[in-house]
């Protein structure tokens, strides 16, 4: 395969060279001398181009940082931007020609065109290297515009949206890695807690975690044994943009201060905590996951099992399950 | 008559606070929260067992007393001059004495940390405020950090309170250490834009990156008219 390729290759470049021709009378276009060193330069520009696009891809592949993704495409634009310039200044006649209109149907006129364009090109000889460079220039840049959006999300394996790291019986621990205990919530307490033993960087593993008084609580129907005392915990991924949800409004006089929820910084969704986070206000199209609570035999908070539904910004699956 | 001038008499002449500050809650604050301060439904919050922090809280930042119930409560020039604020603090405080964090023992570096973990969600890692719905986040320019800590042991209005077992004393005086600094921080680019974060930077960004490129179309005109 990889030997027809080249034979491929070899042959598009190496096919039907031809010399220049130069009908030195009867010429319209001044005779411009060849300038090889130009196409060449040309060619390299366009190489350099598809070489940084192609670099982008893979850059952007292996998660390096920004500035790399930044450096790689603009210098790949910058090098086609060059070889535009280098073609229209060194490979083409920069001569200007006035002619009148004339009516068509005019054999002789429509000739001379042709063989105006013809001319033109013919000091170019190397004209199938040049497109073959813009060619692969444009397929690399192409590439290096497409890559990206992969990182939208998967499209066939949406299962592992749905996987993260809570099981029953796993204890919830801070930012430290220190377990919380049960009534380290209180009614006014706004703790952000993860998985015991597992990376808090996954998506699926902050939680924040309120207590509502009892007799506030509306959680939907199952869910009775999730807030054990009032305490509640929800997935601290915004279910809109995926932003952390880190604000939260804890009212100390309910009948004056604003109602007791979570807000996402981003676009100010609003989570009404007692009633399994439902969305009162913003874009959020769905309430955040909960994580049902368990109190563990030491006093520490527990998760009771997996989240209600998927985690993070909705996706087109999220409510299938 | 003579009797109001005496008993005005005996309240001037009598320093004691706690029934100095009685006599100021019977004037300024019963409407709201009741004569024994039991709170009046719907209106004001009960403030018996209030902790001292609180009331000094409330008041030394001119929160209180407040011109309408509902109103969010906003900083302003204390209503009340500092020996009225003690008697108040005297009067209604509980046990629970006013925090004294001493902000020269804390760490910038580690007080950076827990600031973005408790403190920047809302109130901006500049410490410049913000909003949310139905709630303005305050900026902390101008908190003293007697009253940042009060604030962050009492949880004042919709604010979460975070107790010594989230964030305990030293790590307090880290916090507000780093909040001290972001008052006035190292501006490494020179120019700060009054430090509210990545908008107005891109926003003038895109302005001088506008204008230099009208400048260099420009230039490309010119030289296509010779």
């Amino acid at each position: 395969m990889r030997r027809w390729l080249i034979a491929l290759f070899v042959y598009l470049v190496a096919k039907r060279k031809r010399q220049p021709v130069f009908d030195e009378h009867g010429r319209i276009v001044e005779p411009k001398p060849p300038s090889p060193r130009a196409e060449l330069l040309v060619v390299a520009l366009l190489g350099a181009a598809a070489a940084l696009a192609f670099a982008f891809v893979v850059v952007y592949a292996t998660n390096a940082n920004t500035q790399l993704f930044g450096l790689t495409l603009g210098g790949s634009l910058a090098c086609l931007c060059a070889a535009s310039v280098v073609t229209a200044k060194k490979l083409l006649p920069d001569e200007e020609d006035e002619e009148e209109y004339s009516a068509p149907a005019h054999p002789e006129e429509v000739e001379e065109i042709e063989r105006l364009l013809d001319e033109s090109g013919q000091t170019i000889t190397r004209s199938r290297l040049l497109k073959l460079a813009a060619g692969g220039a444009g397929a690399a840049l192409g590439a290096a515009l497409v890559v990206p959006a992969f990182s939208v999300g998967p499209v066939l394996d949406t299962d592992r949206l749905f996987r993260t790291p809570w099981r029953s019986g796993r204890r919830l621990v801070d930012a430290q890695g220190r377990p919380i205990r049960v009534d380290e919530i209180t009614e006014r307490s706004f703790v952000t807690a993860f998985p015991e033993g597992a990376d808090h960087k996954l998506i699926g593993s902050p939680v924040v975690v309120v207590r509502v008084p009892v007799k506030e609580l509306d959680l939907p129907p199952g869910r009775e044994d999730w807030a054990p005392d009032g305490r509640v915990a929800y997935s601290k991924i915004c279910t809109h943009a995926g932003c952390a949800v880190s604000l939260y409004r804890s009212p100390n006089f309910a009948p004056q201060s604003p109602k007791r929820a979570l807000v996402c910084p981003c676009h100010y969704s609003t989570f009404d905590v007692a009633r399994g986070a439902d969305v009162i206000f913003g874009p959020a199209g769905r309430p955040l996951p909960q994580l049902p609570l368990r109190v563990d035999d030491e006093g520490h908070l527990v998760a009771g099992g997996d989240f209600s539904e998927g985690v993070g910004p909705s996706w087109w699956g999220a409510r299938q399950r | 008559m003579t009797a109001a001038a005496l008993l005005a008499a005996l309240v001037l002449a009598a320093p004691a606070p706690a029934s100095e500050g009685r006599a100021l809650y019977e004037e300024g604050c019963v409407e709201c929260h009741g004569l024994s301060r039991e709170g009046v439904d719907g209106i004001g919050p009960s403030l018996q067992n209030v902790s001292q922090g609180t009331v000094d809280f409330y008041l030394s930042t001119g929160r209180m007393p407040l011109d309408k119930p509902g109103n969010q409560p906003l900083r302003r020039k204390p209503i009340y001059p500092p020996e009225q604020i003690a008697a108040l603090v005297a009067y209604l405080g509980s046990d629970e004495p006013i925090p004294h964090p001493d902000p020269a023992r804390g760490d910038v570096a580690r007080g950076f940390k827990l600031y973005t973990e408790w403190c920047a969600g809302c109130h901006q890692v500049v410490a410049r405020g913000g909003a949310m719905p139905r709630a303005l986040i305050p900026p902390l320019l101008e908190a003293t950090p007697t009253q940042i800590a009060e604030a962050v042991r009492s949880g004042p209005w919709a604010m979460p309170r975070f107790d010594a077992e989230q964030l305990d004393d030293r790590q307090l005086n880290d916090v507000i250490r780093y909040i001290l600094y972001a008052r006035d921080p190292d501006d490494r680019g020179g120019w700060s834009l009054g430090n509210v974060g990545p908008i107005p930077e891109g926003m003038v960004a895109w302005l001088l990156a506008g204008i230099a490129l009208v400048l260099v179309a420009r230039v490309i005109g010119k030289r296509l008219e010779r």
